[in-house]
């Protein structure tokens, strides 16, 4: 079966500024796949070509298999887009936003529409300049989910709302994998991606520097170790894949390449151990040595 | 085997289904541009029908024979009387009819192209410079039909427009075939200029942008057959190079003909395709003339509000000045030859006031000089109003919370419009008293000294509107009761004496209480009355601003 989306080496250059710098990102169908990179790493220039409203300068986008920008209109049809950053007209409310928007994708169910209006707590007969930020999202939110669609393209879909309406949405999205729905979630909030998403795919620069499901990622990064010793300890820091080595107190803290960590216990055991925690690499740490100065040196 | 290569028949199927696939979503669009203008739309097209409908209803009462319509024909026969009009043709034997084609239809022309630039960047590069389209778009949307949309809507508006424009000429009982064809020609001006922004919202990033540049390509087609008028009555090759000059060259009450309109038709089909191809051609949000980057500092002089607001209003200033100081060189220039046409018809001399028998080019100035003050009248009061746009959107609330003091904000803000204002009039008087010394008084050199001076006797009255204004703000009750205060203002101080409404009431108007200088002695009087007004609700607006909620 064709991947929903499939990018490849795709550039796109905005003056001198090269936006996206051979870029490849691949969807397949049923997955909710995180987009992550910090800010003007060229997520949303990979949105707007996948939304045809940008055309590419090299490689190619894919949507369903066919071109965005050719294509385009058809192909609307199969997906519904919540912006990062929702600007509304501000003469009409919220509701009337709302049915615009979806009689452009061509109608929706109006029981889910207004399901979805109670459990984001929308007052939709609003004007709009009235809305916060989160209510603004709210309103592209509803409209988007109100859709019967294949695909959903949510561009930091949660930056403006709540906890609790984060919740509802996080629920939302959870509802649209079971019914087979495709999802594509650009975020940089690291704590949703990793509740959400089965794989994820981490930009910078315009390029992709890491793509798969989230426990493999997870090998490329370092647990946690924390050890307290009858014996000195510190000798683990001359084996191989360890660490930040760092003494705090009695405690002796390091972190441990995926892989190595067999070889610390084995030296660490006739230490007479008291106290041993190894937490598993977060995302977050995982985003950060992607980020970290070093580990651009070591790439470039 | 591979799938054999489609067929002729079918590429074809497909290639349909790409073109209307390009203009999918464009009725929903549509729709919903009318409803976002189901307002303005009427307004405009009332506001220009009405303009007609009472020129019909005044103009007998100020001219009343055709003696005195041919005074006012005199006029046009001037070079700077036709460079501001059009090109004159019927002057021979000026009714109404050939008067509305001649000074009015530009006006009209010009006001239904604003009205149409405005109306096409709203509904274009406005959306995609907000947001929206990119939200619009993702829908089943097809790339064209944003553009169609907005220029399905700007016919309808211009078609709205010369409607009510014929309805209201036939109500003045003229000719039906001319009316339609002044009409026409309006409409036809605002179908141009409005698909000349089309254009122009392809090129600019921004809406601002996108409007100035159409807005600049109608001064100019105002200015080519303004020249071109002046330069012979019926006008030259110039005055058939603006849109604007088609529209009056139909000749309409005079000697009609329907052909000069067909280059306008020709002109916004080509500026449309002009369009529709500049936007195949670019993504969504970008302008093919690139935004230039800025200074990533702050001088000094930005980091106070006062400089803030100067920062930002400063090309409006610019402008409004430029503005101002050419329309009145103009009218200076205008100024003997307006004055001999009341030697024909002294009752006329009474509406321009002044004294019988007295310095009449000198009574004639001083009466303009007022029509430019009131000008900067409107300016303080939509300038101040922007006050009220900067808390709606939350920029207010920004600079208070960064520690700029409410008082300061709006003293600063104040302060930097009446310096501005201070310029316009300036910039007036000094314009119709060069004017007048250039063209006809060339031994008179201090008139222009003497016209920049008396300009600044409207500055407590303008003061005050802005102090008025700025109370209207800072009690937040919007400022539609300033604006009545102004409008009926003005138009008692135009039009009063020609309705020959009661003294009384004439002698209450505002710019009426400002001594006609230098035509009549100074009388300082009114004049620190206003002032010390403006400073009392100066005092009264501050407060008001402290005490209240902001609204974002």
């Amino acid at each position: 079966m064709n991947p929903v989306i499939d990018v490849q080496k795709l550039s796109k250059n905005f003056g001198a500024v090269r936006a996206l710098d051979e870029l490849d990102l691949r969807l397949e169908a049923g997955e909710v796949h995180g987009f992550l990179g910090p800010n003007g790493a060229g997520k949303s220039t990979t949105i707007r070509i996948l939304l045809g409203a940008a055309k590419a300068d090299s490689g190619t986008a894919r949507l369903f298999g066919e071109d965005p920008w050719t294509e385009a209109v058809r192909l609307h049809r199969r997906l519904s887009y919540v912006p990062g950053d929702v600007n509304l007209w501000p003469k009409i409310t919220g509701g009337e936003a709302i049915d615009l928007l979806v009689s452009l994708r061509g109608g929706a169910d109006s029981r889910r529409r207004s399901d979805l209006l109670e459990r984001f707590d929308l007052d939709p007969s609003k004007k709009t300049r009235t809305y916060s930020k989160g209510n603004r999202q709210k309103v592209a939110l509803v409209a988007a989910l109100a859709s019967d669609v294949e695909l959903l393209v949510l561009d930091e879909p949660t930056s403006g709302l709540d906890p609790l309406m984060e919740r509802v949405f996080q629920d939302c999205v959870r509802e649209a994998r079971a019914a087979g729905r495709t999802v594509l979630l650009s975020s940089h909030l690291l704590a949703e991606v990793e509740t959400l998403c089965d794989r994820v795919t981490i930009i910078r620069q315009g390029r992709t520097v890491q793509s798969g499901a989230l426990s493999e990622l997870r090998h490329l990064a370092r647990a946690a170790v924390s050890v307290v010793c009858g014996k000195d300890p510190s000798g683990v820091a001359l084996l191989p894949g360890v660490h930040d080595v760092r003494r705090d107190g009695e405690r002796l803290l390091f972190s441990v390449e995926d892989g190595a960590l067999p070889a610390v216990l084995e030296h660490l055991l006739p230490l007479d151990i008291r106290s041993l925690t190894s937490t598993p690499p977060t995302l977050e740490e995982l985003f950060v040595h992607q980020y970290s100065p070093d580990a651009q040196g070591a790439r470039s | 085997m591979s799938a054999a290569a489609p067929s002729r028949g079918q590429r074809d199927g497909l290639r349909g289904a790409r073109t209307a696939g390009a203009l999918a979503g464009t009725g929903r669009l549509f729709h919903f541009a009318l409803l976002r203008d189901r307002l303005r739309i009427p307004l405009w097209a009332v506001a220009l029908g009405g303009l007609v409908g009472y020129f019909g209803a005044v103009l007998p009462l100020a001219y009343p024979d055709q003696a005195a319509l041919q005074t006012r024909a005199a006029i046009l026969k001037d070079p700077s009387g036709a460079l501001l009009s059009g090109p004159g043709y019927g002057l021979e034997h000026y009714t109404l009819g050939a008067l509305l084609a001649n000074e009015v239809l530009g006006m009209l022309a010009v006001a239904a192209a604003l009205m149409s630039i405005f109306l096409v960047v709203r509904h274009t590069r406005a959306e995609e410079e907000s947001g929206r389209a990119e939200l619009v778009r993702a829908g089943v949307v097809g790339r064209h039909a944003p553009l169609t949309a907005a220029l399905a809507a700007l016919l309808v508006a211009n078609g709205a427009v010369a409607v009510v424009l014929t309805v209201a000429m036939l109500g003045n009982g003229l000719a039906r075939a001319d009316s339609l064809a002044l009409a026409a020609g309006v409409g036809a001006a605002g179908v141009v200029f409005g698909a000349a922004a089309a254009v122009t919202a392809q090129l600019s990033q921004s809406a601002r942008g996108a409007t100035g540049l159409a807005g600049g390509a109608l001064g100019l087609a105002y200015l080519l057959r303004g020249i071109g008028d002046a330069q012979r009555v019926g006008g030259t090759a110039l005055s058939w190079l603006s849109p604007i000059g088609w529209s009056q060259q139909t000749r309409a009450f005079v000697d009609l003909r329907w052909w000069p309109l067909l280059p306008a038709v020709v002109l916004a089909a080509l500026l449309c395709l002009a369009a529709y191809l500049l936007a195949s051609r670019r993504d969504l949000g970008a302008g093919l003339i690139a935004a230039r980057p800025g200074p990533s500092r702050a001088t000094r002089a930005l980091t106070s509000p006062a400089g803030l607001v100067f920062r930002l209003e400063r090309v409006s200033i610019l402008s409004w000045c430029l503005g101002l100081f050419a329309f009145a060189l103009l009218t200076g220039s205008m100024g003997q030859a307006i004055v001999d046409s009341f030697e024909a018809r002294p009752e006329l001399a009474a509406v321009i006031g002044g004294p019988p028998g007295g310095d009449a080019l000198r009574a004639a100035l001083s009466a303009f000089l007022r029509y430019f003050a009131m000008a900067v009248a409107v300016h303080v009061v939509v300038t101040v109003n922007r006050l009220r746009r900067e808390e709606d959107s939350g920029r207010t609330a920004l600079l208070l919370a960064a520690g700029a003091g409410r008082d300061r904000l709006m003293l600063h803000f104040l302060a930097v419009t009446l310096a501005a204002d201070t310029l316009l009039l300036l910039a007036a008087g000094f314009g119709l008293g060069a004017g007048a010394v250039a063209s006809v008084e060339p031994d008179a050199r201090n008139l222009a000294l003497e016209f920049t001076a008396a300009s600044l006797a409207y500055l407590p009255l303008v003061s005050c509107f802005a102090a008025l204004t700025a109370l209207a703000y800072g009690l937040r009750t919007g400022s539609w009761w300033v604006w009545l205060i102004l409008i009926a203002s003005l138009l008692i101080g135009l039009y009063g004496p020609i309705l020959r409404l009661p003294e009384a009431l004439l002698e209450a108007e505002p710019f009426g209480l400002v001594p006609a200088v230098p035509s009549v002695p100074l009388n300082a009087g009114p004049l620190l009355l206003m002032g010390l007004t403006a400073l009392v609700l100066l005092a009264a607006a501050v407060p008001a601003f402290r005490r209240r909620d902001l609204s974002v």
